[in-house]
C-alpha cells in the first residue's frame, strides 16, 4: 500500500511549524499564488473534485456548501468555526496553534473562489494559546502581503480578522456563531429561513466551514482535488484527523487515511490499546452526540455512510474508550450532564428535558432512583426526540437536545441491569431502614 | 475600576473598526475590560453600550451568556477543572475532590486570599492529556494531585510568570496595518467583489 502523505498535520513535529519562515520554507503559500492565477470558478471546481466532507461535525461536502449561496447576491462572508467544544474533540485547537498559516491560507482559497468579501476567524475563548498563534500569523501575512489589501499585487483584497467567543458550546452551531458574531447570546436561528449560505452574518449569505476543513485547502489546490480524492474511500475522501482519548495507552490526534481506516486500527494499533490490557466495554465514536459503539464495531471503517448505517456518527472525530472498568450509568450522567449545562434554553424540550434527563441520573446514580426512572428516562428523550431513533428526529431548533438522548439511548439498551442494578440497591436501602416518623402529636 | 482607560478605548475602538457593524465586537470589548479589571463591572459594560451604540442592558443580556465573563471579583487564577468524560475516566472528578480540599472552597468560590477560584468545567479540548486542567486558560496536561499541589505552591510563590493574572487572554494582538487594510464589507456592499466580476457564470 502506497505511504499515506500527511495533508494537514505535515509541520506538527517542527518546533517553529506556527511562524511564517516556516510556513514559506515548506511550501506554504504557494497554493495561493496557484489560485490567484486561476479563475475563482477554477478554484472552486477543483475543491469540489476533492469531494472533501465537512470536517465540523455533520460531513457535509464542503465543495456543495459553497455552491449554496444564492448567485449574485453580495456581500458573501466567510465565518470560520474554530469554536471547537464537543467532548472529546481536539484537532482544531492543534490546527490553530501548530499551523495558523494553512488555516489562514485556507481561508483566503476560500475567499477568493467563493467571492467573501470579508472572513471572520472565531476561535473558542477558552484557546488563549490558538487566539495568540492566529493573531501573531495574521500579523505576519499582512506584513508579507499575503492578506489584505491587493494580495500578492492582485485586484483579490480581503481582511481576515481575528474574532472569539467567550465560552458556550453552543456556539459552535453555526447559527449560534453567527448570532454570537453579531455580538448577540449564541442561540441558534431557526432553518428554513435562516440557512447561513443564504441568511447569514447580516442576514447576508455566509459560509461557515470548520478549522479542519479549510486547512486541507491549500493542499488540495496545490495537488489538485483528484489527488485528494484518490485517498479514502466511498463518501469519505483524504485525511482526517480522529482524537483518541480515555481508556487507552496511547492516547492521541492522528490523522489517518479517511474511510478505509477501521476503530480497530484507531484503538488497537495507533492508541496502543486498552489501558491494562482490559476488556473493550464501548467507545463513543464520534463525539459527546454519538451513540455509543461496542466490541462487535471495532472493524467498522472510519467511513460517513458505513458508520452512518451502523447506528451512529464519525461527528467531530473524537473516539471515546471506555473499559470494562467503567461504570456505565455514572459515564451516561456525565455527558448528559454537559448537555444540560450547555443548552442555551431556547427551545423547552432541551431547556427542561435535559436538565430532568440530569436529575433523575442523578438520583440513580446516588442510589435514590425508582423503578419507574427508566421509563421516565425513556419518555423525556421521546419528548425532546420523538421516537427516540437514528438519525434522530427533534423537537428543538437545533441538534443539542437530541444529543443528550444518545448516550441515554446507548446505556440504556446496552447496560440496562447496571440501572436496574442500582435502583435494586436503592429499594433495598429504602425497605431496610427504619422509618422514623415522629409520633403524631397529641391534637387532645 | 470603571470605564475602560484611555489606552483601552484606543484599542477598543481600533477592535470596532474591524468589524462591519459595531456591535460585533461587543464579545472582544467585554474580555478587554476583563482584561483590565480581571472581571466585568457594570461601568464598563456601560462604558462599551457607548462605544458599540447599544444599552447597557443588552450588553449585559450577552455577557451574561458566556461562561468566561464574572460579574463578581475571582481570584487571581482561575482553576478550571474538566470533569467531562475523557477525564471523568481517567481521574478529572478525584482530581476536583483533591483541589476542593487542597484550597478549601467549592467549585465557582475563591480562595480567602483572593489568589484562587476553582471551577468545575466541561471539555477544554485536551481529552488525550487526561485528566486536564486551565490556569487562566493555559493547559496544564495529565495532572497528578502531588502535581496540582506543586502548581499551587508554585502558583503562590510567584514562580509561574507564564500565567498571567485572570482576564488577560490573549498577550498577541491582531493588528491590522493601514496600508494593508482592506477594509471592512458592510451589509449594504451589493457591488460583485472585483475578481469575481460583474456576473457569475454558475451557481451550485
Amino acid at each position: 500500500m502506497a505511504e499515506i502523505p500527511k495533508i494537514i498535520t505535515s509541520r506538527f513535529d517542527y518546533e517553529d511549524s506556527y511562524s511564517i519562515a516556516r510556513y514559506e520554507a515548506t511550501g506554504g503559500y504557494a497554493a495561493l499564488k496557484k489560485a490567484l492565477k486561476m479563475t475563482p470558478d477554477a478554484v472552486g471546481e477543483e475543491v469540489k473534485s476533492a469531494s472533501l466532507l465537512g470536517r465540523g461535525g455533520a460531513g457535509f461536502p464542503a465543495g456543495t456548501k459553497w455552491g449554496l449561496a444564492p448567485a449574485n447576491v453580495w456581500p458573501r462572508y466567510l465565518v470560520v468555526n474554530g469554536d471547537e467544544s464537543e467532548p472529546g474533540t481536539y484537532k482544531d485547537r492543534l490546527l490553530m496553534e501548530r499551523d495558523p498559516h494553512q488555516l489562514i491560507e485556507g481561508v483566503l482559497l476560500a475567499c477568493y473562489a467563493i467571492g467573501c468579501g470579508q472572513a471572520f476567524l472565531y476561535v473558542r475563548g477558552e484557546m488563549a494559546l490558538a487566539q495568540e498563534r492566529i493573531a501573531a500569523a495574521l500579523n505576519e501575512a499582512y506584513a508579507a502581503g499575503y492578506v489584505g489589501k491587493n494580495i500578492l499585487g492582485t485586484n483579490f483584497s480581503v481582511d481576515v480578522v481575528l474574532t472569539w467567543g467567550a465560552g458556550a458550546y453552543i456556539v459552535g452551531e453555526e447559527t449560534a456563531l453567527i448570532e454570537s458574531l453579531e455580538g448577540n447570546r449564541g442561540m441558534p436561528r431557526l432553518k428554513p429561513p435562516f440557512f447561513p449560505a443564504a441568511k447569514g452574518l447580516y442576514m447576508q449569505p455566509t459560509i461557515v466551514n470548520n478549522v479542519e476543513t479549510l486547512s486541507n485547502l491549500p493542499w488540495i489546490v496545490q495537488n489538485g482535488g483528484e489527488a485528494f480524492a484518490a485517498l479514502g474511500a466511498e463518501a469519505s475522501r483524504g485525511t482526517r484527523m480522529f482524537a483518541v482519548s480515555g481508556h487507552v495507552k496511547n492516547p492521541g490526534v492522528f490523522e489517518v487515511e479517511y474511510g478505509t481506516t477501521t476503530f480497530r486500527d484507531l484503538i488497537y494499533g495507533h492508541a496502543g490499546g486498552i489501558l491494562g490490557d482490559r476488556e473493550l466495554k464501548a467507545f463513543i465514536p464520534g463525539g459527546a452526540s454519538a451513540p455509543w459503539f461496542y466490541g462487535e464495531h471495532l472493524d467498522i471503517p472510519l467511513e460517513k455512510g458505513t458508520v452512518d448505517r451502523a447506528g451512529s456518527m464519525l461527528g467531530s472525530g473524537a473516539v471515546v474508550v471506555m473499559d470494562e472498568t467503567t461504570d456505565a450509568v455514572k459515564a451516561c450522567l456525565r455527558v448528559v450532564r454537559f448537555f444540560a449545562r450547555e443548552s442555551c434554553g431556547k427551545c423547552t424540550p432541551c431547556r427542561e428535558g435535559t436538565n430532568w434527563l440530569e436529575k433523575i441520573l442523578q438520583r440513580i446514580q446516588d442510589g435514590y432512583g425508582r423503578p419507574s426512572d427508566l421509563e421516565l428516562l425513556m419518555d423525556v428523550s421521546d419528548n425532546i426526540s420523538p421516537g427516540i431513533a437514528w438519525p434522530p428526529k427533534q423537537t428543538t431548533i437545533c441538534p443539542l437536545g437530541p444529543s443528550a438522548v444518545s448516550p441515554i439511548a446507548s446505556a440504556l439498551q446496552r447496560f440496562r441491569p447496571e440501572f436496574e442494578a442500582k435502583i435494586a440497591m436503592a429499594e433495598q436501602n429504602r425497605q431496610s431502614v427504619p422509618v422514623a416518623f415522629p409520633k403524631a402529636a397529641s391534637h387532645a | 475600576m470603571a470605564r475602560l482607560s484611555p489606552d483601552n478605548v484606543v484599542l477598543a475602538k481600533e477592535i470596532i473598526s474591524r468589524y462591519p457593524l459595531p456591535k460585533s465586537a461587543l464579545i472582544p470589548l467585554c474580555h478587554l475590560a476583563q482584561e483590565q479589571d480581571g472581571y466585568l463591572t457594570e461601568e464598563a459594560m456601560a462604558h462599551i453600550a457607548e462605544l458599540v451604540n447599544v444599552t447597557p442592558a443588552e450588553v449585559l443580556g450577552t455577557a451574561s451568556f458566556y461562561e468566561m465573563f464574572k460579574m463578581e471579583p475571582v481570584g487571581k487564577y482561575m482553576i478550571n477543572i474538566c470533569t467531562n468524560i475523557s477525564c471523568q475516566l481517567m481521574g478529572g472528578e478525584e482530581l476536583l475532590a483533591h483541589a476542593e480540599d487542597k484550597l478549601g472552597i467549592r467549585p465557582g468560590q475563591t480562595t480567602s486570599d483572593g489568589l484562587f477560584t476553582i471551577e468545575d468545567v466541561e471539555c477544554i479540548a485536551a481529552c488525550t492529556e487526561a485528566p486536564c486542567l486551565q490556569v487562566n486558560y493555559r493547559y496544564e496536561h495529565r495532572i497528578s494531585n502531588q502535581q496540582f499541589d506543586q502548581l499551587i505552591d508554585d502558583l503562590r510563590s510567584g514562580k509561574r510568570s507564564d500565567i498571567p493574572a485572570h482576564g488577560m487572554l490573549a498577550r498577541v494582538r491582531q493588528h491590522i496595518p493601514e496600508d494593508r487594510r482592506a477594509g471592512s464589507v458592510l451589509p449594504t456592499d451589493s457591488a460583485a467583489p472585483v475578481w469575481i466580476g460583474a456576473e457569475e457564470s454558475s451557481n451550485g
